[in-house]
C-alpha cells in the first residue's frame, strides 16, 4: 500500500511541476503584450517598454522561470502586476472562499447523488426515469444560466435570498449560509446529474456480482446485502466519480463566482485573465493543481482503506 | 473486400432509421436539423442585422418589430440569436475536431501497439483530466492571442482524453479477437486492419462521444464568452447572456432566450447520444419490459403424498422478459428428490438446469419469474412462498454451492466474516460461537490452516481453497438440501476429485440431499443416485444413475453419453462403460 501511495504522490508532484512549468512558459511569453494591455490604447511604445522592463518581463524566459521557481520553492509567488500586494497574500484571502463553496457543493452532491443513485439502482422504474431526466437537464443547463435564473426568481422577484456577495463564516454564520444557497445550488446541479447516474451504475454493477446471490443463498437479507456488501464494493467507483466531479466543480466555481460576485479564486482568475495579471494567474493555476493533487491523494488513501486488494499489496 | 464493407453500410442505414424511430431520438434530430438550417440560412431568416443598433430599442420588451425585444445596446435579440448559432456551433466544431482527431488517433495507436506509447499517452491523459479546464483556458487566454476559437482548440486538447480512453479500451478489447488475428495472419498490414476492422468497432461509440463532447464544448464556450472572453463584435449565445447579465436588473427577461437556445441544443445532443446508445444496447435491455403480465396461475397441485420426498418439482415454467413477451428458459420440468439422495441434473449449457436450481432457491436473475408449476419443499409450495419466507428457508434449509469460487466471495470482507455473519443471522448464535464453528468447519472441509484462511481476504487464497470455503459456508447451518451448481467445473482436475469426495462425505455425515447441476457425466457416475437429463428447458429422461448409464432410453441421452465416451472416459466409475460396451 505504501508503494501504491508513493506512486500516486509521485504522479501528483510530477503533475504540479510539469503543469506549472508549461503554464509559466505560456503565460509569461507575452510580457510586452500584457504591458500594452495594462496601459491601455493610448500608451506610447516607450511607456510600454518601460513597464515591460519594470515588471522584469523583458528578460529571457528561462531567467524569469529560474527566478520564479526558486522563489516559489520558498513560498513566494512574486507580486501582482495590476494590484498591490504579493500573490500569496491575495491567494490566501481567496482560497477559503472558493473552498467553502466547492466544499459545500461536493458534500451536497455526494449526499444527493448517493441517495438518488442507490434508489434508482434498487427500485428501477420511476426512480430510474427521474434520474435520467435530471441527468439530461443537469447536463444541458449551463450553471451560469441557472445562476441567472435563480437570481431572477429568488433574489429579484421573491426577495428571499441575496443576489450577490459573500459573507465570511466568522462574521455571521447565518448570513454565510444564505450567501451560499444560490451559488451552491447553481453549481451543484450538473454534478448531481452526472454523479447520480454513475453511482446508480456502480450500485447496479455491485448488486449483479455472483457473491450477492451466494450471500442471499446463505440467508443474508436484502438490507445487509445492499448496505454492507454492495455499497462497500461500489465505493471505489463512487470515489473515482467524486474525484472527477471535484475537478469539474472547481472549474465551475470560476463562472459561478462571477455571477454572484463572490471574491474567490475563480473571480480572481477571470479578472486577472482579462487584464493579464500574469503572476496572479500563475499562482491560481499552481494553487488549483495543488488542491486537486491533495484531494486525489486523500481519495486514493480512502480507496486503499476500503479495498483490501490495494491495502494489502 | 466488398463483403466486409457491405454489412457495415447496411447497419448504418438501419442505425439512422432506428434512432429516428425512437421518439426522443426523433425530436432531438429534428431540433438539431432545424439548428443546421438556421445556421445555413441565417441571413435569409434573421429579420435584422445582428449588429445594427437602434438607440430607442435598448432593453426594449418584445414588440411587433423586435419579436424577442432588444438587448442592452438596442440590438434585435432574435437576429442575434440566429446569427449567434453560427459562431457558437463553429467553436464547438473546432473543439470536437481537435479532441476527436487527437484522442482517436492516439487511442488507436496506444490500444493497438500498447506498451510504451500506451504508458506515455495514459499519463498525459490522466494529467489533462486532473486540470479544471476553464481555469486553464482563462490562464492561457492572453497568451493564446485573446481568440475564443484558439481557446476552443486548446479546450479540444483538454477534451481529448475522453476519446483517447474510449478508443484505447475498445481497441484493446477487440485486438485479440479471432478475426483480427486471422486478418493479421493472412498478411493484412496494420494500417488496413485498423482502417477496415477496428474503425468499424469504434464508430458508434465515437459518434456518441462526439455528440456529448459537442454539448460540453457549447457550454464551456458560452461560459467563456459570458465571462467576457469572447469577441464582442460577434453575436454569440454566451455573449448574449453576458449582455443580459449586465442588464439583469432592468431587463431580466432577456436572459431567457439565449440560455434556452444553449440548453435545447445541448439537451438534443445528449438525447441523440442516448438514442444511439439505446439502439446499440438493444440486446440487453430487459428493464423496459419488466411490466409484462404474469399469467394467472391455476390452483396449486396437491403436496406430495410421501413424507420421504424432500423436493418435488411439477411442471415448472420459468420465464424472462424478451422483446416479444416471455422467453421460457425452463419449460415444464418435473422431478422429485428423496431425503438423503444425491440427484444429478445434467444437460448442455442453456438447457435450463441452472435456472431450475435458482428457481428452487428463489434467486432467479433480475426479471426472471416462475410462470407456472409448483416446487414442494418439505411440504411447502415455494412458488407461493413470500420473499421473507424464502429468506428464512435459505441457508437454514436450502443451501447453495456456486460454480465460480473466486467471484462468489465478497472481495471486500475477510473470509471469516463471510462465514460468521450468516451463522449469527440464521442460527441466532453469538459472534464467538459462530467464530468457533466457522474455524471447525474450515478444518472440516480440509483446509490445513483454518486460522489463516479465516483471517484472509478472498484474493489471498486459491480457487480450490475458495471452493472449500464456499462449501463450508453452505453446510454451516446443516441444510436439508444442498444445491451445487457445477461445483467442480472451474477447478483443476486434481482438486475436482477432492471436492467431490468432500461433498460425498458431508452428505453422508449430515444426511442431507444434494442436487448437483453438471454437464459432466463423470461427476454423475461418481456421485449420483438419480439423474435427470435436460434439454431446451425440459427433462427428457429421469432414471436411477446406474440404469441410465446401462440403458439410456432417450436419443438425446444416448448421444450425450456417446460423445462422452468418444472424448474421454468418466473419471472413476467404470462399471457403466463396460455395460455400455
Amino acid at each position: 500500500m505504501i508503494k501504491y501511495l508513493l506512486r500516486r504522490l509521485a504522479f501528483g508532484v510530477v503533475l504540479v511541476v510539469v503543469v506549472s512549468t508549461l503554464t509559466f512558459f505560456l503565460v509569461f511569453s507575452g510580457g510586452e503584450r500584457v504591458a500594452a494591455n495594462i496601459l491601455g490604447d493610448s500608451a506610447s511604445s516607450a511607456d510600454i517598454a518601460a513597464l515591460t522592463h519594470k515588471l522584469g518581463a523583458d528578460r529571457p524566459l528561462l531567467v524569469q522561470y529560474g527566478e520564479w521557481i526558486t522563489k516559489a520553492a520558498h513560498g513566494d509567488l512574486g507580486s501582482a502586476w495590476t494590484t498591490t500586494g504579493s500573490v500569496t497574500e491575495i491567494l490566501w484571502r481567496r482560497v477559503p472562499v472558493t473552498l467553502s463553496i466547492v466544499g459545500t457543493a461536493v458534500l451536497m452532491m455526494t449526499a444527493i447523488s448517493a441517495v438518488l443513485g442507490i434508489t434508482a439502482a434498487v427500485l428501477g422504474g420511476w426512480a430510474d426515469r427521474l434520474i435520467q431526466v435530471v441527468s439530461v437537464i443537469g447536463f444541458a443547463v449551463p450553471n451560469f444560466w441557472l445562476g441567472l435564473l435563480l437570481i431572477i426568481v429568488f433574489a429579484l422577484d421573491l426577495r428571499w435570498l441575496p443576489a450577490t456577495g459573500y459573507v465570511t463564516f466568522a462574521s455571521s454564520p447565518a448570513a454565510w449560509i444564505t450567501s451560499l444557497v444560490l451559488p451552491v445550488t447553481a453549481l451543484v446541479l450538473s454534478g448531481i446529474a452526472s454523479a447520480s447516474q454513475q453511482m446508480r451504475g456502480a450500485v447496479i454493477d455491485a448488486l449483479a456480482q455472483d457473491y450477492v446471490r451466494t450471500l442471499s443463498a446463505r440467508g443474508i437479507g436484502p438490507a445487509s446485502i445492499l448496505y454492507r456488501h454492495a455499497l462497500r464494493n461500489a465505493m471505489p467507483a463512487a470515489l473515482t466519480v467524486l474525484s472527477v466531479q471535484f475537478i469539474a466543480l472547481l472549474g465551475g466555481a470560476a463562472i459561478i463566482e462571477r455571477v454572484f460576485a463572490i471574491p474567490g479564486l475563480g473571480e480572481l482568475t477571470v479578472r486577472s485573465a482579462i487584464v493579464g495579471d500574469v503572476p496572479v494567474l500563475m499562482g491560481v493555476v499552481l494553487t488549483m493543481i495543488v488542491v486537486v493533487v491533495i484531494v486525489n491523494i486523500v481519495i486514493d488513501i480512502i480507496n486503499a482503506w476500503v479495498n483490501p486488494k490495494v491495502r494489502l499489496s | 473486400m466488398n463483403s466486409s464493407i457491405a454489412p457495415a453500410v447496411r447497419e448504418r442505414t438501419s442505425l439512422v432509421r432506428s434512432v429516428l424511430a425512437n421518439p426522443t431520438g426523433l425530436v432531438a434530430s429534428v431540433i438539431l436539423l432545424s439548428l443546421a438550417l438556421v445556421i445555413i440560412f441565417a441571413p435569409a431568416i434573421a429579420p435584422f442585422d445582428p449588429v445594427k443598433v437602434q438607440v430607442f430599442k435598448v432593453n426594449a420588451p418584445p414588440d411587433a418589430e423586435f419579436l424577442l425585444g432588444g438587448d442592452g445596446s438596442g440590438r434585435d435579440i432574435l437576429s442575434r440569436l440566429i446569427y449567434g448559432a453560427r459562431n457558437t456551433v463553429l467553436g464547438a466544431l473546432i473543439a470536437v475536431s481537435v479532441a476527436g482527431t487527437l484522442g482517436v488517433t492516439t487511442g488507436l495507436f496506444a490500444g493497438y501497439y500498447g506498451r510504451l506509447i500506451d504508458t506515455i499517452a495514459s499519463w498525459i491523459s490522466n494529467g489533462l483530466m486532473a486540470l479544471p479546464a476553464i481555469i486553464v483556458l482563462l490562464a492561457f487566454f492572453q497568451a493564446l492571442g485573446s481568440s475564443i476559437y484558439m481557446s476552443m482548440a486548446v479546450f479540444g486538447v483538454m477534451l481529448s482524453p475522453g476519446f483517447f480512453r474510449l478508443t484505447r479500451n475498445l481497441v484493446q478489447g477487440v485486438k485479440h479477437e479471432l478475426y483480427i488475428d486471422a486478418a493479421r495472419v493472412s498478411g493484412l498490414s496494420d494500417l488496413r486492419i485498423i482502417t477496415q476492422h477496428i474503425l468499424l468497432v469504434i464508430r458508434a461509440p465515437v459518434v456518441i462521444q462526439v455528440s456529448i463532447v459537442s454539448g460540453i464544448a457549447i457550454v464551456i464556450q458560452a461560459g467563456l464568452e459570458f465571462l467576457g472572453l469572447g469577441d464582442a463584435s460577434l453575436p454569440t449565445w454566451g455573449g448574449m447572456l453576458q449582455n443580459a447579465f449586465d442588464n439583469l436588473y432592468t431587463a431580466p427577461l432577456s436572459a431567457f432566450s439565449s440560455g434556452l437556445a444553449i440548453s435545447l441544443t445541448v439537451a438534443s445532443l445528449v438525447l441523440l447520444a442516448n438514442a444511439i446508445r439505446d439502439r446499440m444496447q438493444r440486446g440487453d435491455a430487459p428493464q423496459r419490459l419488466r411490466h409484462l403480465k404474469v399469467p394467472v396461475r391455476s390452483t396449486s397441485a396437491p403436496a406430495p403424498a410421501s413424507a420421504d420426498i424432500l423436493l418435488e418439482i411439477r411442471d415448472l415454467v420459468v420465464g424472462y422478459p424478451g422483446r416479444d413477451g416471455w422467453v421460457n428458459v425452463v419449460n415444464g420440468v418435473s422431478l422429485s428428490l428423496k431425503r438423503g439422495e444425491i440427484f444429478g441434473l445434467v444437460g448442455e449449457s442453456g438447457s435450463g438446469k441452472t435456472q431450475t436450481a435458482f428457481a428452487v432457491l428463489g434467486l432467479l436473475s433480475a426479471g426472471g419469474r416462475i410462470l407456472s408449476g409448483s416446487i414442494y419443499f418439505d411440504g411447502q409450495d415455494l412458488t407461493r412462498a413470500s420473499p421473507s419466507e424464502m429468506r428464512r428457508l435459505r441457508g437454514r434449509h436450502i443451501a447453495y454451492v456456486p460454480q465460480e469460487p473466486m467471484s462468489n466471495l465478497d472481495p471486500s470482507f475477510r473470509i471469516g466474516y463471510q462465514l460468521v455473519e450468516p451463522m449469527m443471522k440464521v442460527l441466532g448464535i453469538s459472534r464467538a460461537q459462530a467464530r468457533k464453528r466457522a474455524l471447525e468447519l474450515l478444518g472440516h472441509v480440509g483446509l490445513a490452516d483454518p486460522e489463516r484462511v479465516f483471517k484472509s481476504y478472498p484474493h489471498q487464497i486459491s480457487g480450490g481453497m475458495a471452493q472449500r470455503v464456499l462449501i463450508a459456508g453452505a453446510v454451516a447451518c446443516k441444510p436439508d438440501l444442498l444445491i451445487a451448481d457445477e461445483p467442480t467445473t472451474a477447478l483443476d482436475v486434481t482438486v475436482q476429485a477432492e471436492v467431490l469426495d468432500l461433498l460425498r462425505n458431508l452428505q453422508a455425515e449430515y444426511g442431507m440431499s444434494i442436487i448437483i447441476v453438471t454437464h459432466n457425466f463423470g461427476v454423475v457416475a461418481d456421485m449420483c443416485d438419480m439423474v435427470a437429463v435436460m434439454r431446451n428447458g425440459a427433462v427428457v429422461e429421469t432414471n436411477a444413475a446406474r440404469e441410465l448409464f446401462a440403458a439410456p432410453q432417450h436419443e438425446y441421452t444416448k448421444m450425450l453419453l456417446d460423445s462422452v465416451l468418444e472424448d474421454s472416459k468418466p473419471r472413476t466409475y467404470s462399471a457403466p462403460q463396460e455395460e455400455l460396451a
